[in-house]
């Protein structure tokens, strides 16, 4: 396979309100692994969207190997051996891994054998380990994710771009998608990635660039550099040191399952025999591999689906029946798992999207009546005490970068002081500072006596928020841990179902 | 809605300024451009075919005598009515298609319940409207429930009700009505439950439909309904993703039932107005206009599901009808016209996304003038 070199010089790109890139310069060498980091908003999603030419910059030229190109869609930019990974999954559930690949790619081997037969070869080469005939609604996270490489592999692509690739993965999963991109540059490609998750990009990096307010600032060595530097370099202050704060659980149940099952529409259980409890002031973390059932969890206790037999109490309030305006009316704030489908409408502004969720309670709305004054104030609160960086309530959410809408987000469900919190992936896609903040804003409410159902990937989180961990395995709570002193391989364990049942 | 477009307030009041005017040519501009290119595209054809343009735009652009200016008047009335029936649908991402259907049923049970005099006086104008929009919303509901229940997309199940609709209303009223001429009509409207019109034009024979009235008031209670009440959020959001409404609490499909049925009444009463004004008495085809609920939805494509927008295209679809009467006598066909109209939607959708793109250019640009001085702040650092 041939190497391919990339340098991106110069490149601007302004939306309105907001200049996204300027003078942002970028080499990625063959066969390196090229970490790019940097705040929320920072502008690293854009400029990758123009090294895949999704996006046309304003200013600036991307060399390939030496030659200045101009892409004008994504075709161009696989066709001179670029190519991109989304943070949203783009397969189709219901084709096989085969049928996703080829799709749209028909002219380069066919739809028949031939296809399979090289993409098997791709995957064994990189050590996938994944069957082209399989279906993809059987897989979980991490194969799809290994899925989209594979299909921009196929397309020729020889640097693999991927936006918070980590994002949705548990360590073990993220330890093999490293081994899978090492084995990648091993072989003549390169990578392009985005994380904020510091430790990772030490220690898989080979470059580093760090972007702040939509510029290159500079280079980082990962052999030398250490995580306070590289956050100094994002936001030019220190990394927060996590705090541990006392325990301020309380006897008084929040939430209370008792024995819930769940049965997907074909009847399959997805959730069996849940009984758990959140006290007021009490987090209550939820590990697991995703597809292990959190979802569902979620969703149950949101209203949004329905348990086949067991009860679910919110207080003294049975909420078993319950649909989800009226869960939501008894005071709980919910972060759902993925904020573009079911967090925001991306082409409302701010302000409007302040008042999903919240139809109901003032100051959004009163008397049913749409409150634009009270929505508009609160949402610049919002905006205000969790930082969100946007020129202003009148943004559409659609234009704020991944880590300001889940800020957002979460300041709208933490409004109204609910009693229960239901956080899904709180934090996902936000950077170590509003991350830390973010965690503060938690901390705070739970002292005041929020109880907080928190699912999460990210094992710092879950470790770091809850006053409890329950591991979650294929729809069943397996076992308990006190984040006190469990540690993350033990957890990482008994998520991956092969541990002992602590206690 | 349109203070979504404007800027973030603050600022000097020179930007905020060109802003509105901005704004002001962003939402104009459009249509006018789009009306013009649909003007010269129907004179191609025109010329293509061996007729006069110069003809045709003579026509169109005369000054309208009383008698359209009438014509037009009314018909827009009942244009909007069509098109706010269409924009509620719309709003929530239904293709109502059936628009034409309910207006027909509700056409059809109105004028039934109106000639019975069941309820005396002008109180039975009241009782009416109330009996055509309930037909209205029950035909619409079909389809909603269908497509709630069944997963029958509301398209489909609109198009066929569309024509039970025309064919069942025939036989009621070839069952149940009285034969008047060659034709069956309902019984007439009693004499005392017919409304004043207002004689506006001295010339022309016959009055401003007092009915006519109904699309400005339910055309300001569309907008307040969508833009004010949370029941008009919860309407929008389910248009715009309803992943999002189901997870705000929306429940999506009472959601669709109630859209639907809501499209329908107001789709039941366009008609009302011709009804009480004039004509007093339904059948089809000759006591009735076929078509209203089909215009409704360019209309409210062309006036991009808002009030005024409706109110716009409703008139001018109306103007460009009323003048086309005149056509024959210069050669040309008066459905040329339905060519005009048409190519109008066409280009107005095409000529919104050109403008907003520029827009949201010159905004970026004048904002990044803003930025400079931050950034290089920054990068001094
Ligand atoms: N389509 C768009 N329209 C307007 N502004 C946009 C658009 N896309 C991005 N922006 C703005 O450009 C800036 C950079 O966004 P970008 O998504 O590149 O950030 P990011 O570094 O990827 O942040 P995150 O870590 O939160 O994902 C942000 O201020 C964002 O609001
Ligand atoms: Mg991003």
């Amino acid at each position: 396979m041939t190497t391919i070199d990339v340098e991106a010089r110069g490149i601007g790109k302004r939306f309105p309100g907001v200049v996204a890139n300027h003078d942002v310069s970028l080499h990625i060498r063959p066969e390196r692994v090229h970490a790019l980091i940097g705040e929320n908003g920072a502008g690293k999603s854009t400029l990758m969207k123009i090294l895949y030419g999704v996006q046309g910059a304003d200013d600036g030229e991307i060399v390939v190997d030496g030659r200045p190109v101009t892409f004008s869609s994504p075709t161009d930019a696989i066709a001179a051996g670029i190519g991109m990974v989304f943070q949203h999954f783009m397969l189709a559930d219901n084709l096989t891994i085969a049928e996703n690949i080829v799709l749209g790619a028909e002219k380069r081997h066919g739809i028949g054998e031939a296809a399979k037969r090289e993409i098997r070869t791709i995957s064994e080469r990189f050590g996938f380990g994944l069957d082209p005939d399989a279906l993809v609604e059987k897989l979980g996270v991490a194969d799809r994710q290994r899925v989209e490489i594979l299909k921009v592999l196929y397309r020729g692509a020889r640097l693999i771009i991927l936006d918070e690739p980590t994002a949705v993965l548990v360590p073990q999963e993220v330890d093999a998608l490293f081994a899978n991109l090492r084995e990648l540059v091993g072989q003549g490609c390169s990578v392009l990635f985005i994380s904020h998750k510091l430790d990772e990009v030490l220690s898989i990096a080979d470059d580093i660039t760090v972007m702040r307010r939509g510029t290159t600032v500079g280079t980082a060595d990962p052999a030398r550099a250490t995580k306070a530097e590289l956050a100094e370099l994002m936001v030019g202050s220190e990394l927060p040191s996590p705090a541990t704060a006392e325990s301020t659980v309380t006897e008084r149940p929040v939430l209370r399952l008792e024995t819930v099952t769940v049965a997907d529409e074909t009847g399959r259980e997805v959730l069996h025999d849940i009984s758990l409890t959140v006290h007021a002031g009490e987090v209550v973390g939820i590990a697991g591999v995703e597809g292990n059932g959190q979802s569902e969890l979620v969703e149950v206790v949101m209203g949004m689906m329905r348990a086949r037999s067991g009860s679910i109490h919110l207080g003294d309030d049975d909420i078993t029946r319950l649909n989800t305006r009226a869960v939501r009316d008894l005071g709980v704030g919910f972060v759902p798992e993925d904020r573009h489908r079911h967090g925001l409408v991306l082409d409302y502004p701010l302000w409007e999207n302040r008042v999903l969720g919240h139809q109901t309670s003032a100051p959004a709305v009163r008397r049913g009546l749409v409150s634009r004054k009270g929505a508009r104030a609160d949402a610049q609160r919002i905006i205000e005490q969790f930082d969100v960086r946007t020129p202003g309530v009148d943004t559409s959410a659609r234009a704020l970068s991944g880590g300001n809408q889940q800020k957002f987000i979460v300041g709208r469900e933490m409004s109204g002081e609910p009693r229960l919190l239901v956080a899904s992936h709180p934090t996902r896609g936000v950077d170590v500072g509003a991350q830390a903040a973010i965690w503060d804003h938690i901390r705070e409410a739970r002292r005041e006596g929020l109880g907080v159902l928190l699912v999460s990937a990210d094992l710092d989180e879950l470790i770091g928020l809850s006053d409890r961990l329950e591991v979650i395995l294929r729809g069943r709570l397996t076992a308990r841990f006190d984040p006190s002193t469990v540690t993350a391989s033990d957890l990482g364990e008994a998520m991956t179902g092969g541990g002992v049942v602590a206690s | 809605m349109s203070e979504r477009e404007k800027a973030p307030a603050g600022g000097s009041a020179t930007p905020a300024a060109r802003r509105i005017a901005g704004s002001v040519v962003s939402g104009l501009l459009p249509p006018l451009v789009a009306v013009v290119a649909a003007m010269l595209a129907t004179s191609v054809l025109i010329a293509a075919f061996g007729g006069s343009p110069g003809d045709f735009l003579q026509v169109i652009f005369s000054v309208p005598n009383d008698r359209v200016l009438l014509t037009i008047i009314n018909q827009s009335a009942m244009l909007s009515i069509s098109g706010i029936a269409a924009a509620i649908g719309f709003r929530m991402g239904l293709f109502n298609i059936g628009v034409e259907g309910q207006y027909i049923v509700g056409s059809c049970a109105g004028a039934f319940f109106a000639g019975s005099g069941l309820v005396a006086g002008p109180l039975n104008i009241l009782a009416t409207l109330v009996v055509a929009a309930l037909a209205g919303a029950a035909y619409a509901s079909i389809a909603g429930l269908l497509k709630v229940f069944r997963g029958v997309s509301e398209v489909i199940s609109a198009i066929m009700l569309n024509y039970i609709a025309l064919t069942m209303a025939g036989y009621l009223v070839t069952k149940y009505g009285q034969a008047s001429g060659y034709t069956f009509t309902t019984e007439r409207l009693p004499l005392d439950a017919q409304p004043l019109g207002f004689k506006i034009f001295a010339d022309a024979p016959g009055d401003v439909w007092a009915l006519s009235s109904l699309a400005l008031i339910l055309g300001i209670g569309y907008w307040f309904l969508i833009a004010r009440t949370r029941f008009g959020f919860e309407l929008r959001v389910t248009g715009a993703s309803s992943t999002a409404a189901l997870a705000s609490g929306v429940n999506v499909k009472r959601m669709t039932l109630i859209t639907m049925a809501l499209s329908g009444a107001v789709a039941g009463l366009v008609w009302m107005p011709a009804y009480f004004g004039s004509v007093h008495t339904f059948g089809v085809p000759e006591n009735f206009q076929a078509g209203l609920g089909f215009l409704g939805l360019a209309v409210a494509l062309l006036g991009r599901n808002r009030t005024l927008g409706i109110f716009f295209a409703a008139a001018l679809f109306a103007f460009l009808s009323g003048q086309s009467n005149n056509l024959q006598s210069a050669g040309i066909a008066k459905d040329v016209i339905d060519i005009t109209q048409g190519t109008t939607v066409l280009a107005v959708v095409v000529a919104y996304e050109v403008v907003g793109r520029r827009r949201a250019r010159s905004e970026a640009e004048r904002v990044s003038r803003q930025l400079e001085a931050e950034r290089a702040e920054v990068v001094a650092s």
